[in-house]
Formats: structure tokens, C-alpha cells, sequence
């Protein structure tokens, strides 16, 4: 057999990787420069935008990966947002300071909350950690400071002009969203990362090959916690007003599992594509009210049932082509040659 | 409380005893979602909205033929079961093959969308089933502890529907051939049983106890399509804090969480679901496996 001919290589990278790094730039670019050519309004709808692009890759690290049905992520969207304002506006720090302080507060809090909820699996993990978020609000709306059940405004940015604001919370928003999703790629390319797939492919297994279970979830239950508390940020400093009912809304849940099981659980490019699906969906069906949330819980389901990839398992032809590769495949482009090398050499004796 | 008069103690006594009531209630609600998870090891997410959606039924057929709300139970019940046929049977089995995370998905997706359907033909307005003067009367047990006919009635159909799930699971052959296929589902397949048959009629059986606890919360308290939210996570209190499995842990824990409501509630009227919650989470912190862990009663 003749190894010198043959090429197998084990890559990353894709052609279509790449192709999406180098498309990547001129989108950012764009996006970069939209508060010098679009108007306030457009510029908050895409800061909603990105604050669920980050919630959904959140909540897809969580479940996507880590196997962890949450639908108590709206506490730590809660932390993040009432923790700026008093941060920011109370304690009168910087607000660019604050939203830092804000996610680590959320992540810490995040440590002993997954001590209580890691006792539950599944389903009930998934009520549990929704009683929890119960929790969080209730014991919110106790502090005056924060406003009671009427919650705050968020004041600190009111030196700027509406115009000079509403462009620096964008600007803010789309490095949060940047960052969100490029911590969350660099996790999974990670030794951690794969642990987490083997993980939610069999936890016993998992286990029994050394991955350390329990630590690797709460480290992802940890990341994602910050991860929605800057989205909780996000949200703050666009709606500039925080109401405990509001915030802690278990509709965010139901948004961000939509969006992931739309978009395609268990990847990266999946809640980007569901979430741009989502809005999309928003503002055509805004007319519709109610409905609108019938035919994305309908579509959730007939997804969940029929195309368990989501719409991106369908552009990406089950998962062929990859923007964000966090895997390796095997080049065998020169597979066919080094075969028919072999044949020869059998052969020619 | 010890340095409180003998009244304000008779106050306690009947916030408990009120809270029993309300346990009653509480049991009833979360008998059908621990079967659901006994048997299918399914967490149906849609149950709270689910007892909500048998109250709206229970209301229209009262609203449009005049009659007693008790009638409506024999009307309810049935319709529930077959929906619960029904969603079994085209939806969460499905998604049982499907696997993973594929059931939680679609149970959630599904009270969504049973919500919104809700507010659609319902409006977000709040309604209840009027029983009349069934709601006020009461008997005296002492002078200061009034004991409602109406909540007196909901504690004895909770404690007689776990009592009688327990006997159906424990004696009957159907019973036996769901606990058969709860503990190992392919081997029950090879002595004859269909599962599919046995899940879509557990689920029935548990949408039936969904409907008539849906009514008895309709005819008890005020209710609106997003009221399912709170319903699933006292139901899901109780069945976590009595024991995953157990269908007398499911009692247990309904009357728990309803004596911490109703305890709270008299420390001060703003703390009563937080003082629940908070039952939960310590029971949850000091005894994951619950008041009754699973023993070979399932």
C-alpha cells in the first residue's frame, strides 16, 4: 500500500467556512455603519434583533449542547437587566462598567441556582429552573430600590441626544451579540466543547470516557447565564424601562426555544438563522396578534416532529456545510487515487 | 407564636386547615401529571393550560345549556380523554421516537399554542364557573375554623382520584400492563401489549382527571388562558416535593404546598405562592427524592 500518494487530512475548515468568514466582514462592516444610514427606529427593532440572536445562542448552548431544557432563562435576563440600571443609575457607575459587573452578578448567582435545579433532569429540570425564575421576580418586586412591582427606568444615558443614545446602545448591542456568539464557537471548539456533544449524545458515556459531567454543565449553565444577562442589558438600555412582569416573562423562554428549534438545534448558525426567521415572522404577522404565536408554536412542533435539523439542517444539507465548524472532518479527496495506487500495486507483480 | 392569644393560634390552625383544603385541589390537579411522567416518563408542559382549557369547557356548557356545573364533569371528562387519546397518540408518542429533548419540545410548544388559542376565543379577561350559594356556605367546625362545603368537596374527589388511580395501576390488568410498560417498554411489546394502545389510554386517563380538576378550579377561583402557567408549577411542586413515581407522594405534596400557600399567605397576603416556591426548593435542597421517594407502588 502506498501512503506516499495518498492525501487523507484531517481539517476544520471548510470551503464553505471560509467562505462565510470572508462574507462575515463586509456584513459586520455594514452593520457597523447602519446608525449612520438608518433611521433610531430601525436601529432599536435590530437591537431587539441581536438581544435575541444572543438569548437563542444561549439557550442552544444550554440545550443544543449541554442537553439542558431551561425554560427559566428569563431570571438571568431579569439579573442582567435590573442589574444595570442600579448599577449604572443607583450605584452611578459607568453604564459600560456596569453591564460587566451586571453579567459576572448574574453568573454568580448563577452557581448556587444550579446546585438546586442540578438535582432535577429533564422535564422537571426544565419546571424547575421556571419556578426558580418565579422565585427571582418575586423576591425582586420585595426591594423598594428596585422598584417594586412597577419596576425602574433606566436614566444614566439620558445626557446623550436620542440620536447620539439610541447609535452607542446599538453599537453596544452588536459587539454584545459579536461576542456572545464568538464565546460561544470558541467554547465548542474546545476540549469542553466536545465533551458537551458526547454529553448530550450519552451522558453515561460520556462519563465513563472521562468527561466530567456535572462540571462541564454547570460551566455551561454558568456561561449561559451571563450570556442571557448581557442580552438582559441589551434590553434595558433599548426599552429604557424594566417591569418585573415584563422582564421575567416566561414569553421569553418560549421565544428562545421557538428560534432554536426553528432555526436548528445543536448549532451555531441555527438561532442566528431562527432568530432572523423569528423577526421576520414578527413583523409580518404583527397584524395577526395572537396568531402569530399559533403558527410559530405549530411550526415549532410540526419542526420538532418532522425536521429535527430546523430550517438551517435544510440550508446547510444536514449540516454539510458549515459556517461555524466546530468538528473535524476527514479530506478524502485523493482517497480514490491512493485506492486505485493500491489496486496497482497488487497488480503489477 | 407561642406569645400569641389563643385566637391568633386558632388563626394558624385554620390557615392550615384551609391549606389542606387547597392541598385537596393541588393533588387533584397533579395526579394526572404524575401518571403522564410515571408511565411515559413524559413531562407534559401543556397540563397546566390543559385543566385551564376543561374549566373554559366546563364554563360554555354551563353558559349555554343553564345547567348544574357538576353536570358538565360528565361531559368534560369524556371530551378530555379523547383529547388526551388524541394528543398522545399523534403527538407525543411521535415524538418519543423522535427521542432526546423531542417530547418537553413538543408538550411545550403545544401549551403555547393551546394558550393563545385561549386568549383568541376567551379573550385575556378572567372568568369563573358560578355555583352559587355552594361557594359561601360552610359548616363551624370550632368558632373560629369555618370549613367550606364547596373546598370540603374538592379535598375528598382529590384524595378519592389518587386513591383510585392507585387501585386502577396496582389491580387491574391494564393498570399492570401500563406499570409493565413504565418499567421496560420493549419487553412488554414481546408479551403482546401495544404500547402505543397503553400510552394513548394512560394519557387519556390523565387528561379525564385533568378535565375534573380543571372544573373544580373553575368553579373555586377566578381563571384566564394564561392562569395554565401557575397551575403547572404548583402541580409540578407537588409532585417533586412528594416524590417523583408516587401517586401517595402526589397527595402528600399537593396538601404541603397548599398549607405553605395558605401559611405564607397569613404572614403576610404577598407571600403565599412565594412561600410555596420556596417549600419547594428546600425540600428539593434537603430531600431531592421527596416526602414519599418511589417505592414499588408505581
Amino acid at each position: 500500500m502506498n501512503f506516499q500518494s495518498t492525501q487523507i487530512r484531517v481539517r476544520r475548515a471548510t470551503t464553505a467556512s471560509k467562505i462565510g468568514v470572508v462574507a462575515l466582514v463586509p456584513i459586520l462592516i455594514f452593520l457597523a455603519v447602519i446608525p449612520y444610514v438608518l433611521g433610531r427606529g430601525t436601529q432599536q427593532t435590530l437591537v431587539a434583533l441581536f438581544s435575541f440572536i444572543v438569548l437563542a445562542t444561549m439557550w442552544n448552548l444550554l440545550a443544543g449542547y449541554g442537553g439542558m431544557v431551561s425554560i427559566g432563562q428569563q431570571a438571568y435576563i431579569g439579573i442582567g437587566a435590573y442589574g444595570l440600571v442600579y448599577i449604572a443609575d443607583t450605584l452611578g457607575l459607568d453604564p459600560l462598567l456596569a453591564v460587566p459587573i451586571a453579567v459576572v452578578i448574574a453568573g454568580l448567582i448563577s452557581i448556587p441556582i444550579s446546585l438546586l435545579a442540578f438535582r432535577l433532569i429533564g422535564g422537571y429540570f426544565a419546571i424547575g429552573t421556571w419556578v426558580i425564575a418565579e422565585v427571582v421576580k418575586l423576591l425582586v418586586v420585595q426591594f423598594p430600590a428596585l422598584g417594586g412591582g412597577s419596576g425602574i427606568s433606566f436614566s444614566a444615558l439620558s445626557d446623550f441626544s436620542p440620536g447620539r443614545r439610541i447609535a452607542y446602545v446599538y453599537w453596544f448591542a452588536l459587539i454584545g451579540m459579536v461576542v456572545a456568539v464568538a464565546v460561544t464557537y470558541l467554547i465548542m471548539r474546545s476540549r469542553l466543547g466536545l465533551g458537551f456533544t458526547a454529553i448530550r449524545d450519552d451522558e453515561v458515556a460520556a462519563s465513563s470516557l472521562g468527561v466530567r459531567v456535572v462540571r462541564s454543565k454547570r460551566i455551561v449553565f454558568v456561561v449561559a447565564a451571563m450570556g442571557t444577562a448581557l442580552a438582559g442589558t441589551m434590553i434595558a438600555a433599548n426599552t429604557l424601562r424594566v417591569q418585573p412582569d415584563s422582564i421575567f416573562s416566561v414569553q421569553y423562554s418560549a421565544f428562545m426555544i421557538f428560534i432554536v428549534i426553528i432555526g436548528g438545534i445543536g448549532t451555531i448558525e441555527g438561532p442566528i438563522v431562527g432568530a432572523i426567521i423569528f423577526f421576520a415572522l414578527q413583523q409580518w404577522l404583527s397584524d395577526l396578534g395572537v396568531w402569530y404565536l399559533i403558527i410559530l408554536g405549530v411550526t415549532a412542533i410540526l419542526i420538532t416532529l418532522f425536521l429535527p435539523r430546523g430550517v438551517w439542517g435544510l440550508i446547510s444539507a444536514n449540516g454539510r456545510i458549515r459556517l461555524f465548524p466546530v468538528g473535524y472532518s476527514l479530506s478524502v479527496t485523493d482517497l480514490a487515487k491512493s485506492l486505485s495506487n493500491k489496486e496497482r500495486g497488487i497488480n503489477e507483480p | 407564636m407561642l406569645i400569641l392569644g389563643w385566637l391568633d393560634y386558632m388563626t394558624w390552625i385554620n390557615a392550615i386547615v384551609q391549606g389542606l383544603l387547597l392541598g385537596g385541589l393541588y393533588a387533584l390537579l397533579a395526579a394526572g401529571l404524575s401518571l403522564v411522567f410515571g408511565v411515559m416518563r413524559i413531562v407534559n408542559l401543556a397540563h397546566g393550560v390543559l385543566a385551564v382549557v376543561a374549566a373554559y369547557m366546563g364554563l360554555v356548557f354551563v353558559q349555554t345549556f343553564d345547567v348544574s356545573p357538576f353536570l358538565a364533569i360528565v361531559v368534560v371528562v369524556p371530551i378530555m380523554g379523547l383529547l388526551g387519546f388524541a394528543v398522545q397518540w399523534g403527538l407525543f408518542t411521535p415524538s418519543l421516537r423522535r427521542g432526546g429533548l423531542s417530547p418537553l419540545l413538543v408538550a411545550f410548544g403545544l401549551a403555547v399554542v393551546l394558550t393563545q388559542v385561549l386568549q383568541e376565543i376567551f379573550t385575556a379577561d378572567t372568568r369563573s364557573i358560578q355555583i352559587g350559594s355552594l361557594a359561601s356556605s360552610s359548616f363551624e367546625v370550632t368558632p373560629d375554623i369555618f370549613v367550606g362545603i364547596f373546598p370540603l368537596i374538592t379535598f375528598v374527589v382529590g384524595v378519592c382520584v389518587i386513591i383510585a388511580l392507585q387501585t386502577f395501576l396496582s389491580v387491574t390488568p391494564l393498570g399492570r400492563a401500563m406499570r409493565a410498560a413504565s418499567d421496560d417498554p420493549e419487553t412488554v411489546t414481546l408479551m403482546g401489549i401495544d404500547n402505543r394502545l397503553v400510552y394513548a389510554l394512560a394519557t387519556a386517563i390523565a387528561f379525564g382527571t385533568v378535565g375534573l380538576a380543571g372544573i373544580f378550579l373553575g368553579m373555586r377561583t377566578q381563571f384566564s388562558p394564561t392562569f395554565g402557567d401557575a397551575i403547572l408549577i404548583f402541580a409540578f411542586e407537588a409532585v417533586i416535593i412528594g416524590g417523583l413515581g408516587s401517586l401517595w407522594g402526589t397527595l402528600l405534596g399537593g396538601l404541603v404546598l397548599g398549607v405553605a400557600q395558605t401559611v405564607g399567605s397569613q404572614i403576610n397576603p404577598s407571600y403565599g405562592v412565594l412561600a410555596g416556591h420556596l417549600v419547594f426548593l428546600f425540600v428539593l435542597a434537603v430531600k431531592p427524592s421527596g416526602l414519599i421517594p418511589k417505592a414499588v407502588d408505581r
